[in-house]
């Protein structure tokens, strides 16, 4: 990238849920940094805790049941999220961190107009006053594309369709000119043509006003058009971290592989799609060592000894796994 | 640009735009309501009976409290247009005067539930955990006591029973009902994503419950206390047809009643009886109609 200064930095992120005696491990160990005007896509199945270590970031993790441990730590520009106050955490969120969810549909408040709903973030974190911040509202709503941007400061979200619900959260989550954007799989509810118009937008915003994006997604496809770098999550850990072309041209990590080669492919001619077989283990009963290896093809002894370390193999390009011990 | 096109893909809320305003889902709700024609009737009904309660000195033709010993049990007569009842009151002035009552107290009293209702639904729904287990357990315990031989006891206590009293009495013992369909409102809702939303934008607490919970639990909560009204004049009559509501000579529909407790007035003086049973009736139908109507408005699935 062109600048590589850190804006993120997550380290030794654990994340677990105390259930009825038992833990969770939802994200156990996660490290990996963010850097200024980077897009990191993070990778994995349903349950492999890529969806929680966002909320993690944001600290919006629902508690009881769930914890984020003491170790931990999630650093924005060197600044500890995890020990500042709610008070200040809630300053973070919106201002200097924006989100957008998976779901269009209900990720608006149906009651307030979508003018009101912006304003509300600019009244609370720029102290703007409601006239300045319902202008700033059509400005953003025009940024974000709407053409008749004026109109659309006054109607309801059950007007609007599911893309330009995901344009109009767009525009709440970059109002406050966010250093970082956190989506939550933003695509996967939009139908295929509108996919591809948010993510040119969501690099577009990250351009325009100079931010980050953090990607969360299991859309592989999605990953190859805007990230620049991959990060493959597993049980709640890291497996695989490479630039994006690395990622897709030698993936080392036997999972990479397997989603690699589930994705069907035009060219040829084949019955049956690849999968992986077997399913994501629960998040109270990782097996003991690799968590990959009861589904691992090349599964060996040590493997189900002890769980490899992330390690660099190759330049910018991390795996856990012990196929490439030397 | 790719993306400026999107307006153009979207003809149907375009369309829209040209021939009506923008609704708030309130503003389709009341629209959905006026189409109805039994909640409409139920709207005119408890108007008339409003306006003859904001009217009662003007329409009156007597005092509702003075009592004629020479006059008792009289039958209908340009005099007394309803007769008397058992004290020589006229039943006519009674009846008029009694709409006041029965409405204060069933609006109060449903003011006075929503409030602890709501208070306590929010923090329960909101926080979860152990506040929601301590609010619940007080409520299913008020929930197992007897609701009559609970407020028995109380007025029997108490012995010297105002208006005022009377609306604290039945509040404190009808919130829990009201305070469980907010908490189950307000526990639906905290799943939603737009929740997620306005925490993720650093909103607090108190300006999630009151801008993003309250405003979406509306619905639920208007339909609820207005049947809730209806409930609450029942109860008043009820209590005061046994003696135990608002005390006498203090006109009330239930007080009224009460003349039919009596034999001979029973078979003979239709007029005492009749006219209060049948503005309870109207009341508490016409306000049931709205009720319905109301949830028809606000969740169209429900049909």
């Amino acid at each position: 990238m062109k600048i590589n200064k850190e804006l993120l930095k997550v380290k030794g992120l654990k994340t677990h849920f105390f259930m009825d005696g038992k833990i969770a491990k939802a994200v156990d160990g996660v490290d990996f940094t963010l850097n200024k005007g980077e897009t990191l896509a993070i990778v994995g199945e349903s349950g492999s805790g890529k969806s929680i270590t966002s909320l993690s970031i944001m600290r919006l993790i629902p508690s009881p049941p769930g914890k984020i441990l003491d170790n931990s730590s999630i650093k924005l520009e060197n600044r500890e999220l995890l020990t500042l106050s709610e008070k200040d955490m809630r300053k973070v969120r919106g201002n200097e961190i924006g989100m957008i969810f998976q779901e269009p549909m209900t990720s608006l408040n149906p009651v307030f107009t979508i003018g009101n709903q912006i304003a509300e973030t600019l009244i609370k974190h720029k102290k703007m006053k409601k006239k300045q911040a319902n202008q700033r509202a059509v400005e953003l709503l025009k940024v974000v594309g709407f053409a008749r941007a004026e109109e659309i400061v006054h109607e309801y979200p059950h007007q609007l369709s599911g893309g330009m619900r995901q344009r109009a959260m767009i525009a709440i989550a970059m109002s406050c000119d966010p250093k970082l954007l956190i989506a939550d799989e933003p695509t996967t509810a939009l139908d295929v043509t509108i996919q591809s118009q948010i993510l040119d937008l969501m690099i577009e915003m990250k351009e325009k006003f100079d931010s980050s994006i953090l990607l969360i997604t299991h859309d592989l496809g999605v990953v190859a058009e805007v990230a620049d770098r991959v990060l493959v999550m597993y049980g709640g850990q890291i497996v695989e971290e490479a630039q994006v072309r690395d990622l897709f041209t030698k993936p080392m990590h036997p999972y990479t592989r397997g989603l690699l080669d589930s994705i069907p492919n035009l060219d040829t001619d084949v019955k049956r799609l690849k999968s992986i077989r077997g399913t994501v283990p629960p998040a109270h009963r990782f097996p003991e060592g690799c968590r990959f290896a009861p589904r691992c093809d090349h599964v060996m002894d040590q493997c189900t000894a002890a769980n490899p370390e992330l390690l660099q193999r190759e330049e910018s390009h991390k795996v856990r796994c012990y196929l490439y011990e030397s | 640009m790719q993306i400026n096109t999107n307006h153009q893909i979207d003809p149907i809320s375009a369309a829209q735009q040209k021939t009506e305003k923008s609704l708030s889902p309130t503003q389709l709700a009341m629209r959905r309501f006026i189409k109805n024609k039994l909640a409409i009737s139920g709207v005119i009904i408890l108007g008339f009976i409003v306006f003859i309660a904001v009217f009662a000195d003007v329409l009156a033709t007597h005092e509702p409290t003075a009592y004629d010993m020479y006059n008792i049990e009289s039958k209908v007569s340009s005099e007394n247009w309803l007769g008397t009842d058992s004290s020589g009151r006229d039943n006519f002035s009674r009846l008029v005067h009694g709409s006041r009552i029965s409405l204060t107290i069933g609006f109060f009293a449903m003011l006075f539930t929503v409030v602890i209702g709501v208070i306590l639904g929010s923090l329960s729904g909101y926080y979860g955990g152990k506040i929601d287990s301590l609010i619940m357990r007080i409520t299913d315990l008020m929930l197992i006591l007897p609701f009559l031989l609970l407020v028995l006891t109380i007025i029997a206590i108490l012995e010297k029973i105002s208006i005022l009293i009377f609306i604290t009495i039945i509040a404190l013992t009808t919130w829990p009902n009201l305070t469980r369909i907010i908490r189950a409102t307000f526990l639906s809702l905290r799943e939603k994503e737009f929740i997620l939303g306005a925490k993720s934008v650093g909103a607090s607490d108190i300006r999630i419950i009151f801008k993003h919970f309250l405003p979406n639990a509306v619905g639920p909560i208007i339909v609820n206390a207005t049947l809730m009204m209806a409930t609450m004049i029942i109860i008043e009559s009820a209590l005061s047809f046994i003696g135990f509501g608002i005390p006498q000579p203090t006109p009330t529909w239930g007080n009224m009643i009460t003349e039919a407790t009596n034999l001979r007035m029973l078979e003979n003086n239709w007029e005492a009886w009749l006219p209060p049973g049948l503005a309870i009736l109207f009341t508490v139908l016409s306000i049931n109609f709205i009720g319905d109507g109301l949830r028809d408005a606000f969740d169209p699935k429900s049909n």
